[in-house]
């Protein structure tokens, strides 16, 4: 997608707005889904060889290939569940995921290339955390999305994160 | 594994007689004022990060051309570490790695605001004072004064000399690569503050057979954590905890009692290597029987996160048995006060410490590997890379667990204490890793250093 389509062009107009609007519906579920902790649905908003890439900035933006997490296939994605769920120890908070809407950057028979930003913001519950919701992670989506079976996965989803500091760990994925 | 070496002055743990806010005998009781007391934090920073030790600032890797600067911090302070130019007839003695004080001379501003960068000179923007790549101050506007007609305003006194104002200098000491700096003039050298017991360690990652080994830099993590510096050195002094709190370390037999292992320090009891070599992990009921983060049935969906391969350099002629070979595949290096350096299977990485009061530290992660490194062991590396950090399968649980220690310290008094007598109360280096005598041997070190 280059420019955006003349007013005149309503069925282009309207394409762009039905996959936009796709777009954020699915943002909007993967959000839904870390925020509810269901974090079982989490791989299956991937292709079977979908990759997962959380990322300091200061690491994508110079080039250096060391990331937060960084996992090549549902597989690894199900193995990083299992460790949120059974073998990390961690106090348990929760997350709110609030998602910008969706820029789509390109657009061809290959794939949807589309960018949002995000803030996460964390909460202790139980009075173990202080009482505080913390900024905890903010950052970009840079996605790379493609249709199985009609509905759009993600093919690759990398968070790049402004955020200087973890503050203290990062468990679940963002 | 077979005798350790011959240790040599064990000397620290009876050496603490004045201390007398420490009322309990040896360093096996640490009170928790160790780790909550605002003044005394105060002076760990002048005796141990701005005293007589060598800390850890960098890698020569992250500046490898001229005029290349990071930032970096000894204890609070915030230095840069750069690459100056060197003098043609230098280059056979200096490396040309400074380390200089982020604080400009002249109103104390911290000048250079990017982490990393290439710079010819650095201009504070204040008053733009300048300064060589070395920290010698190379001039300042209007220090002769402003001719208005036949008068000259203002300039500094005749007995400004532009070389006593220069930043603020630390002595620097490389060793295969790694950029350590003190504020002390009486700091030994490199090599005898790290001492023989560490060395052949060190020398096995990062010393090659002609000259040290050239690092790739893969990338940094860092984290915060709300807890004093000390836990972190402690945790990986620790060899008790790893097969206990971490589920893959003690199912996959990356680090668990059951496996052949050594606890190795120096002559002073602060650095210490926890060395050992993985087993098949898997049942054993010495090890395994009520250990809830044990998970026998346990598999990976893609084993390609735990894809190790042994590397040649893994092996090295066993310090402690001249002419037998060892192969480890994990040691954990401490080296006090600030920098820890993991190998652990084909992962490698420094965590540098930076603390902020006594209840909060950065922990900072540079991961690298060689610069011989197949395109496929770059890989192996980063995918392995996701056990580490603030976010790994097992040290995410690390910084969980120091957050929540220091809110333990927090709700006692002044008369609560840990209890490190795991094997006793001694100092000694062990052929197993059911014990804490290397955290012992931290605190009776450190009970020398800070005694009033």
């Amino acid at each position: 997608m280059t420019a955006p389509p003349a007013h005149s062009d309503t069925t282009a107009l309207l394409a762009t707005l039905l996959l936009h609007h796709e777009v954020n519906q699915l943002n909007a579920a993967y959000a839904a889904a870390l925020d509810d902790k269901r974090f079982e649905e989490w791989p299956l908003f991937f292709t079977e060889h979908g990759h997962y890439k959380l990322q300091a900035r200061e690491n994508f933006d110079r080039g250096l290939p060391l990331a937060l997490m960084a996992l090549e296939s549902r597989g690894m994605m199900k193995d990083r569940i299992y460790g949120v769920m059974q073998t990390i120890y961690h106090s348990p908070y929760y997350m709110r995921h609030i998602v910008g809407p969706a820029r789509i950057t390109s657009f061809d028979e290959d794939a949807i290339r589309a960018e949002a930003n995000y803030v996460v913001v964390r909460t202790k519950p139980g009075g173990v955390g202080g009482g505080t919701s913390d900024v905890y992670n903010v950052g970009r989506y840079i996605d790379e999305l493609v249709r199985a079976d009609g509905v759009l996965v993600f093919r690759s989803r990398l968070a790049v994160y402004d955020s200087e500091m973890v503050l203290n760990s990062l468990i679940y994925p963002i | 594994m077979n005798a350790p070496p011959a240790s040599t002055a064990k000397s620290t743990a009876e050496s603490t007689a004045e201390f007398p806010r420490w009322t309990q005998p040896g360093s096996s009781r640490i009170p928790f004022w160790v780790y909550t007391d605002a003044q005394l934090y105060q002076r760990e920073l002048e005796k141990i990060f701005y005293g007589a030790h060598w800390c850890y600032v960098g890698l020569e890797a992250e500046i490898p051309n001229t005029g290349d600067y990071k930032l970096s911090h000894v204890g609070e302070r915030q230095v840069l570490m750069v690459r100056d130019r060197i003098a043609p007839k230098d280059r056979a003695t200096d490396h040309g790695i400074r380390v200089v004080e982020n604080r400009c001379a002249h109103r104390g501003v911290r000048f250079c605001q990017t982490g990393h960068g290439n710079a010819r000179s650095f201009v504070c923007p204040y008053h733009q004072w300048t300064y060589k790549l070395n920290g010698d101050l190379a001039g300042l506007p209007f220090k002769d004064g402003v001719k208005d007609g036949d008068r000259v305003n203002g300039g500094m006194p005749e007995s400004f000399d532009i070389k006593d104002h220069g930043l603020t200098k630390l002595r620097v000491a490389l060793l295969h690569g790694l950029v350590f700096a003190t504020f002390s003039d009486s700091t030994e050298p490199l090599e005898v503050y790290l001492g023989p017991d560490i060395m052949p360690w060190l020398d096995r990652i990062f010393k090659g057979a002609a000259g040290p080994k050239k690092l790739t830099l893969l990338g940094y993590n860092r984290q915060r954590i709300p807890g004093n510096w000390k836990l972190m050195m402690e945790n990986i002094k620790d060899p008790y905890h790893p097969g206990l709190l971490h589920t893959w370390f003690v199912t996959f037999g990356l680090w668990r009692a059951d496996q052949k292992s050594r606890m190795v320090m120096d002559a002073e009891g602060r650095h210490a290597v926890m060395i050992s070599r993985r087993n098949e992990g898997g049942q054993n009921t010495a090890v395994t029987e009520g250990v809830t983060s044990f998970k026998p049935s346990m598999t990976l969906h893609d084993d390609r996160l735990l894809d190790v391969v042994p590397e040649a350099w893994w092996t090295i002629d066993d310090p402690a048995n001249p002419g037998t070979p060892i192969t480890p595949t994990v040691t954990m290096i401490t080296l006090f006060p600030s920098l820890i350096i993991q190998q652990q299977v084909n992962s490698l990485s420094t965590r540098h410490i930076v603390p902020r009061g006594q209840g909060e530290f950065d922990f900072v992660w540079t991961h690298f590997g060689f610069a011989d490194d197949t395109p496929g062991m770059t890989q192996r590396r980063l995918r392995q890379a996701n056990l580490f950090g603030p976010a790994g399968f097992v040290s995410a649980d690390d910084g969980e667990v120091i957050e929540l220690s220091q809110q333990g310290f927090a709700q006692a008094g002044e008369n609560g204490t840990t209890l490190c007598e795991l094997d006793g109360t001694g100092t000694e280096m062990t052929e197993h890793m059911v014990t804490e005598t290397l955290i012992r041997s931290m605190y009776a070190y450190w009970k020398k250093v800070m005694q009033p």
